[in-house]
């Protein structure tokens, strides 16, 4: 915990292992949202307006 | 059974009912009708919402809200009992790790938010100032975070501030932003700030509620014009 984190250098890309992680799990958390199904309840017509 | 109800006779020399008319005068008669005609109440606590609603990507904001009202609880508590509370004692331990992890929930979910309606476009329709509000609770919302960042009183927090005040000395503000300066971090992190983030919020919900939530690009069902 208390030494500096490892970091990933690409070219003109530098960012920490965790920061990177963390990106990582954000884009996946996007990803599932717009692909995941929704639970629903009741029936649905063309639009519940 | 049988139906004992009288049955409903009609007068027709009865004078018909005449409408309601607010004619009222003064400005508050004035706000009331611009209330009424902008967030009706069946607008501001609908039970019904569009079918494209149905999705985790309207999840994301409402998580964000969540963190934020668990960041201000934590807060409270937080700057009731003070630093050598929170540093020392392991209530004061859990508390602080509340407040840290509230945070990070709270920017997580506010970023997967901005994505969702960045890409969704979530401007249209007449929703420019709802967009750029939620810009501002942003803007506002990392000066929060870094102003928390710099008051945890321990030697983390005294290497950001010199960093910070070198940063911020040569961009011109240091004059008027000193992040040495304890009580001004102090008071804009748990006073100006948060309730600056917490109004404008309410305002952000309120402007979503009068307008709706907007209708996805490829809508089948989008009336033109």
């Amino acid at each position: 915990m208390d030494a500096p984190a490892p970091y990933i250098h690409w070219g003109f890309i530098l960012i920490s292992l965790p920061n990177f992680v963390l990106i990582c799990v954000m884009v996946l958390l996007f990803v599932l949202a717009l692909v995941a199904p929704f639970p629903s309840h009741g029936p649905k017509g063309p639009r519940d307006e | 059974m049988s139906d004992e109800r009288a049955p409903v006779t009609i007068d027709p020399s009865a004078p018909a009912a005449q409408p309601v008319v607010d004619d009222a005068t003064g400005w508050t008669a004035s706000v009331r009708r611009r209330v009424e005609k902008t967030l009706p109440i069946t607008e501001l606590l609908p039970t019904k919402q569009p079918a494209y609603i149905g999705s985790w990507v309207y999840v994301f904001g409402v998580v964000t809200i969540a963190a934020l009202f668990w960041l201000v609880i934590s807060g409270v508590v937080l700057a009731f009992f003070g630093s050598a509370w929170w540093h020392v004692s392991s209530v004061g331990h859990f508390f602080n790790s509340i407040h840290f992890w509230s945070v990070q929930m709270f920017f997580i979910f506010m970023v997967l938010h901005l994505w969702g309606q960045f890409w969704g476009a979530g401007w249209r329709d007449g929703r420019a100032k709802t967009w750029m509000v939620g810009v501002v609770i942003f803007s506002i919302s990392v000066g929060t975070a870094f102003t928390g960042y710099v008051v945890q009183q321990n030697f983390d927090s005294q290497w950001i501030a010199i960093n910070a005040k070198d940063a911020i000395n040569s961009t011109g503000f240091g004059g008027l932003f000193n992040a040495l300066n304890f009580g001004q971090m102090y008071g804009l992190h748990v006073m100006l700030f948060p309730i600056g983030v917490t109004l404008l919020v309410v305002l952000h919900i309120i402007q979503v509620r009068a307008k709706g939530v907007v209708r996805p690009i490829d809508d089948p069902f989008q009336v033109t014009p």
